[in-house]
């Protein structure tokens, strides 16, 4: 209790208006949805290509619980918590750094009565609706190829909600650090050994000890882990412990963008 | 309580603004009365636009008291911006949006329903003559008319006090002309001005009242006819010289204008010579003897009240 009063003034808690960013922004969407649909095909080319292509020579993996599972099964979830990240990624800083530096839409809406508590939450809320839309494409495809185990899937767009709310808070708060177009390069060196490293396509047990600590240590190793509990039906206390993880990064994100963006803007 | 009307829509004391060590406004006072035209002006740097993003609620004073509407701009920032317009100094329309989109999407923000968003942007693109655009890009507007697009944005909650950071900044003769109508329809039908700007003919054209800033401080008040009795004379003599003249003209010609003008204020290409009757200090400066290139009688600016004030001109 008094974690959350002390949280609680730091947070954009006038945020009533923030549903007026995302009006805005379907309304730029509504003419270059194409974009939006890209984001859709990004995992399932990966999942065709690794999944299916490499699962082929592989064969099976060995799952959550010690079980084999086919291949597809295991990396599946893997790529649908990536698109989530991605999808929260890309939303947050290109977007919002064309916003924050060049269009200066925010400026131009803390003219009127929106305040800066809207704009840090309506952002995060676009990025996660959008990162939301490419799950739930990606699940019926995960659905209609027979790769969901367990009735839990159902839960699994909340999960990505969570991995979208993390991703697009910290995505935004590291956005307002950048300066000019290449600070972008540090994103994807960021975000390129994520993909990677997060037990995505192979699991935790591959890796060598001493960097299966730093793995676990890392945001998107527990959207994977979450997401693969989810869809093969184990789970534990470890994924509890990624929905804690998960929301508290979110809730940290956006204590820092509300900062960040009050220092920027209200000057 | 006051009427409204009596009522200052805005009221300055002491109000300061600053960054670090530096200090953009320096403790100024003024007040704006409703349906009055009233103008910051001074140079580049001077501390104008400050003092507009602390009126707008985006800049929290760092001193003294600032009322907007009967406001606390650090209390009441949303309640008080959902009255006011604001024209910023750089276009900072939705690229991403059409014209109209732009308007409509700007109403939402003061929660205005689309219907009645859509009703205001077709009435406000008639009046800035930008209707035939409505479903083009903004993109590809000419400087003239992205400001427009601005103004007509900046009256889509129909706001009490409109607030104009130099206005026509960049924009060329005709296109200034233009803007300069509609803003003089907008006083007529009662909207308060509040603009900066450092053009003397802008601040002469639109302005009821200004005042004068320079290095962040207030340096004079009045109506720019107000402004032009007080630290001017009625007319000014132009002396200009041949280049080079630069010494003598700093000598004011070894003394030989002495007594010909009230004052004479040495250029670097040529003197202005502050007089009651220019015709006069004409026939006076060759009865003396002195033959400049080409001589200019003009009415007395508010360039000539800027320069008395600070010495310096104000567009460098």
């Amino acid at each position: 209790m008094t974690l959350v009063t002390r949280i609680a003034p730091a947070l954009p808690l006038r945020g009533r208006r923030a549903v007026r960013l995302i009006e805005r922004n379907s309304l730029v969407y509504r003419r270059t949805w194409i974009v939006i649909l890209s984001g859709f095909f990004e995992p399932l080319f990966y999942l065709l290509g690794i999944g299916f292509g490499l699962g082929s020579l592989i064969g099976g993996v060995t799952g959550p619980d010690g079980r084999e599972i086919s291949y597809g099964v295991f990396v599946a979830p893997a790529l649908l918590a990536t698109s989530a990240m991605n999808g929260a990624i890309y939303e947050t800083t290109f977007n919002v750094f064309f916003k924050l530096k060049y269009q200066k839409t925010y400026d131009v809406m803390l003219n009127t009565p929106l305040g800066v508590g809207d704009v840090a939450l309506g952002e995060v809320v676009w990025a996660l609706i959008r990162g939301l839309l490419y799950s739930l494409g990606f699940l019926v495809v995960m659905l209609l190829l027979g790769l969901a185990l367990s009735p839990l899937v159902l839960l699994a767009p909340l999960a990505s909600l969570l991995m979208g709310f993390a991703f697009s808070a910290v995505g935004m708060s590291v956005t307002t650090y950048l300066r000019k177009w290449t600070d972008f390069d540090l994103v994807f060196v960021v975000t390129m050994p994520l993909f990677l490293f997060s037990a995505t396509f192979f699991p935790l047990s591959a890796y060598p000890e001493s960097l299966q600590l730093i793995v676990q240590l890392t945001p998107l190793y527990h959207g994977v882990n979450l997401l693969r509990g989810l869809t093969t039906g184990v789970v534990g206390v470890a994924q509890v412990v990624d929905v804690v993880y998960l929301a508290v990064m979110a809730l940290l994100g956006l204590i820092v963008v509300n900062r960040r963006l009050n220092k920027l803007l209200i000057k | 309580m006051l009427p409204l009307s009596s009522q200052p829509l805005i009221h300055a004391r002491r109000l300061t603004k600053r960054f670090g060590s530096f200090t953009a406004v320096d403790g100024i006072d003024f007040d704006v009365a409703p349906g009055e035209a009233f103008g910051f002006l001074g140079p580049n740097g001077a501390g104008k636009t400050s003092t507009m993003r602390m009126i707008g609620c985006v800049s929290p004073p760092t001193g003294g008291t600032l009322r907007v509407l009967g406001m606390d701009p650090v209390a009441d920032g949303p309640r008080i911006r959902a009255r006011l317009g604001v024209v910023p100094q750089q276009d900072t329309l939705d690229e991403e949006l059409t014209v109209e989109e732009n308007l409509v999407i700007y109403a939402r923000y003061f929660d205005i329903p689309y219907r009645e968003g859509r009703r205001r942007a077709a009435e406000l693109l008639d009046f800035v003559q930008l209707a035939e655009r409505a479903k083009s890009e903004v993109e590809p507007l000419s400087g003239g008319m992205k400001r427009r697009l601005t103004i007509a944005r900046g009256l889509i909650n129909e706001p009490n006090l409109l607030l104009l950071d130099e206005p026509t900044t960049g924009l060329d003769p005709q296109a200034r002309h233009l803007l300069w109508d509609r803003l003089y329809r907008l006083k007529q039908r009662g909207v308060t001005l509040v603009l900066t700007t450092h053009y003397m003919d802008e601040a002469e054209q639109l302005c009821d009242r200004l005042v004068v800033m320079d290095k962040a401080k207030i340096v004079a008040e009045g109506s720019p006819r107000q402004l032009i009795e007080r630290y001017s004379t009625r007319e000014v003599l132009e002396l200009r010289f041949a280049p080079g003249a630069q010494e003598s003209l700093d000598g004011q010609l070894d003394g030989k204008l002495d007594g010909i003008a009230e004052r004479i204020e040495p250029l670097p290409d040529r003197l202005l010579l502050y007089t009651s009757d220019g015709d006069a200090a004409i026939d006076a400066v060759h009865a003396r003897g002195v033959e400049p290139e080409s001589v200019l009688v003009r009415r007395s600016t508010l360039e000539d009240v800027f320069l008395r004030l600070t010495g310096r001109t104000l567009v460098d």
